[in-house]
């Protein structure tokens, strides 16, 4: 009885004592958008959902490591909704507004393709909704907008291009052409247009034999692998993702392409568990920044990593990193603007000001809000190559690069910092 | 790389794909006018059945050789579950029905169809890759194909003449003929017809299995497969003319060979190459290029 009594006390003397305590431990509602069916599930959708709910669940239990401690977000415990990203452009600008003004979430973590960020950026800000895209690569959007609410706590398609040029260069050595295959979106068109244009900036007189552009969600690429073969080309760039990626390596595997040129591909380490056997050495695997097997030893990456493999039974990939990391630096953000406001339950106002030109720390390591007006990370990035050991994938020849080295300064688009020869 | 015969074989083996994929499509309509969007939920379930029973097969150590046949098998099975509980459930209460009214019911069902995949299967990707390398194989202008597309080539011709034959030389394929030119003067006449949309509809859903099947050696066989094969293989029918099996056929070989030759030489416009092709036909021939005339009915 006087156990119950004290606990009363205490349950009064929180509610005095913490101001506007009640409002402060409502939940966090989060809607968490992605790709939960269609190609791009299985290898990102459903990795990233993985992510949301141990981190999340990691979170509300107070699991997290310093400074991320504390109970969900500043003491209140986070509620995820979570929404399929699949449909058109139309379909997800819809679930976006019901997220908003029928589930009514606190703020949004989500979206993996570039056309749906280019899409929600603007519906973001005419709701104020704070809006954190943690996937998505087009740099378009901080560079093309300017906006109050929408941020991206992962960095640009940019890093993955320029990056995969200074690795090539110092891998490579010698370089004479190059070719591409890229989806005909946004993002294919952005990733092989950086990368050509730095192919071009760090090898002048480089040759581009030929860039195939199929559309998104193709399937059948024999007469693309066709042409790259015959155009000889020594290094072979290739953005692709999702299911596309995989039926690339699929039936590029037995025709030799990746053993005939040095091939790159940028969202590769998507695959390396699942596809270890059809991909041969010395092919090149981005994993869009210092994810997966580029991630850093650090306190973060071991609680994640090893928590997420032991929950799902599979390692992390970059999409699961970078939804991490989302949820990581939205948590700092708020615990910031609650440190600024008394405690008090932090508006989306306040939370975009405190995200504004922040700095954390997450599994892939330091990020930094540093461009596109505060709203863009920038981090280092790595590549590598692959290698075959004991029957076992590994990446070897692994560079680094500074996140200064691979993305633009603060208010320089990425096509003229590129062209401009990486001026800072 | 200006050779012309890797532009012929990329063409050709597009091709063979796209007949496989497209000819249930244009057999189901012909037959029985309607316009099957479930033809993609097929194809999709054909690519799951082939790589999960693939994959089971191989993962026990049978003999691998024996694979093409699980694939064979898998298209079968699914075909056998589902198609005949459709056109006997559902679709047989609607063939007096306005064709419009049929498309969306077999929209309806694909979208039901989709979700029943993932209930069965989940959303994350099978593959099934060693039958694509299994057979070696062979060079055309200095470039390494691997044999297993000649055998999505053979399939192909072998499907065109096996259903010209059986519809120009066989009594069954005279009496489908008939139900084709007028299903109510052939009911008179004695013909069942429901078991002639029965078999139809079913032998439409197997080919589109196969298709499906047989390329999931050479994809990752994901939730949506089906999706943008149907808007393809519709493409090709129309192209050829809906219902009209010569139709598909060259429609197909037109589309494989147009892709591949603005692949290899003007990659730029690959992506509305197929459909500038379908455009182009449509406006000198509104009912495609082996389309025929709806006879007046009085």
């Amino acid at each position: 009885m006087q156990g119950l009594k004290n606990l009363a006390l205490a349950g009064l003397a929180a509610a005095v004592l913490v101001p506007g305590g009640a409002l402060a431990q409502q939940p966090v509602k989060i809607g968490f958008v992605m790709f939960l069916s269609g190609p791009a599930a299985s290898p990102f959708g459903v990795p990233a959902k993985n992510s949301a709910d141990f981190v999340v669940d990691e979170l509300n239990a107070r699991k997290g490591p310093a400074p991320y401690g504390k109970a969900g977000f500043g003491g209140s415990k986070i509620e995820m909704v979570a929404v399929d990203e699949a449909g058109t452009t139309t379909t997800v600008v819809t679930e976006f507004r019901n997220l908003v003004q029928r589930s009514n979430v606190d703020l949004v973590i989500g979206y993996i393709s570039s056309g749906s960020c280019l899409a929600i950026a603007p519906v973001a800000e005419e709701l104020k909704k704070l809006t954190n895209f943690f996937d998505c690569g087009t740099p378009r959007i901080f560079e093309d907008g300017s906006y109050k609410y929408v941020f991206r706590t992962s960095p640009t398609a940019t890093m993955d291009s320029v990056g995969a040029a200074l690795f090539v260069k110092e891998a490579k050595g010698s370089v004479k052409s190059i070719a591409g295959l890229n989806q005909n979106y946004a993002w294919g068109q952005d990733s092989w247009s950086d990368f050509e244009a730095s192919m071009k900036q760090l090898v002048p007189g480089v040759e581009v034999k030929t860039s195939q552009m199929p559309k998104l969600f193709a399937g059948q690429y024999n007469a693309e692998i066709s042409s790259l073969l015959g155009s000889g080309a020594d290094v072979i760039h290739s953005s692709f993702w999702d299911g596309d990626l995989e039926a690339l390596i699929l039936q590029a595997s037995p025709r030799g392409l990746m053993d005939k040129s040095m091939t790159v591909l940028t969202t590769g380490e998507t695959t390396m568990h699942k596809l270890a056997a059809q991909i041969p050495d010395g092919t090149v695997l981005g994993a869009r920044g210092p994810f997966g097997p580029y991630a850093p030893d650090n306190a973060y990456n071991r609680w994640f990593s090893k928590g997420y493999e032991a929950r799902f039974q599979a390692p992390p990939n970059y999409a699961s990193y970078q939804m991490a990391q989302a949820i990581l630096g939205v948590k700092a953000a708020w615990e910031k603007a609650m440190a600024a406001n008394g405690g008090k339950r932090p508006s989306n106002e306040e939370v975009g000001a405190a995200l504004e030109h922040m700095s954390f720390e997450g599994p892939g390591g330091p990020v930094r809000m540093a461009i596109g007006k505060g709203h863009q990370a920038i981090m280092e990035t790595a590549y590598g190559m692959t290698r075959r050991v004991g029957g076992k994938l590994t990446m070897v020849n692994v560079k680094r690069y500074p996140a200064e080295l691979v993305n633009p300064p603060e208010g320089v688009k990425s096509a003229d910092w590129i062209k401009g020869g990486f001026k800072k | 790389m200006n050779q012309i015969g890797p532009v012929l074989v990329d063409g050709v083996i597009y091709s063979a794909w796209l007949f496989i994929a497209a000819v249930g499509l244009t057999l189901v309509y012909g037959v029985m006018k309607i316009l099957n969007v479930t033809h993609g939920s097929f194809y999709a379930l054909g690519a799951y059945a082939g790589a999960s029973l693939t994959g089971a097969w191989l993962a026990r150590g049978y003999p691998p050789m024996l694979s093409y046949a699980v694939l064979l098998a898998g298209a079968l099975l699914v075909t056998l579950v589902f198609a005949p509980l459709i056109e006997r459930g559902l679709l047989r209460f609607m063939y007096a029905k306005d064709e419009v009214v049929i498309l969306l019911v077999t929209y309806a069902l694909f979208l039901i169809l989709e979700d029943t995949i993932k209930l069965i299967w989940g959303v994350n990707p099978y593959f099934v890759a060693e039958p694509y390398a299994l057979l070696g194989s062979f060079e055309v202008g200095g470039l390494r194909y691997p044999t297993y597309n000649l055998i999505l080539v053979g399939l192909a011709l072998g499907l065109s003449v096996g259903l010209a034959w059986v519809l120009h030389s066989t009594r069954v394929g005279k009496l489908l003929l008939a139900v084709i030119h007028d299903p109510e003067m052939s009911r008179a006449l004695g013909v069942n017809v429901d078991r002639f949309y029965l078999v139809t509809f079913t032998l439409g859903c197997f080919l589109a299995a196969l298709g499906g099947s047989f390329t999931a050696p050479t994809v990752s066989v994901v939730p949506g497969l089906g999706v943008d094969v149907i808007v393809l293989s519709f493409a090709v029918v129309v192209i050829g003319g809906l219902g009209s099996l010569p139709g598909a056929a060259l429609g197909a070989v037109i589309v494989g060979l147009v892709r591949s030759v603005s692949v290899h030489y003007l990659p730029q416009v690959e992506l509305f190459v197929i459909y500038s092709v379908m455009a182009l036909v449509l406006a000198f021939r509104p009912r495609g290029l082996f389309g025929l005339a709806e006879p007046r009915r009085i």
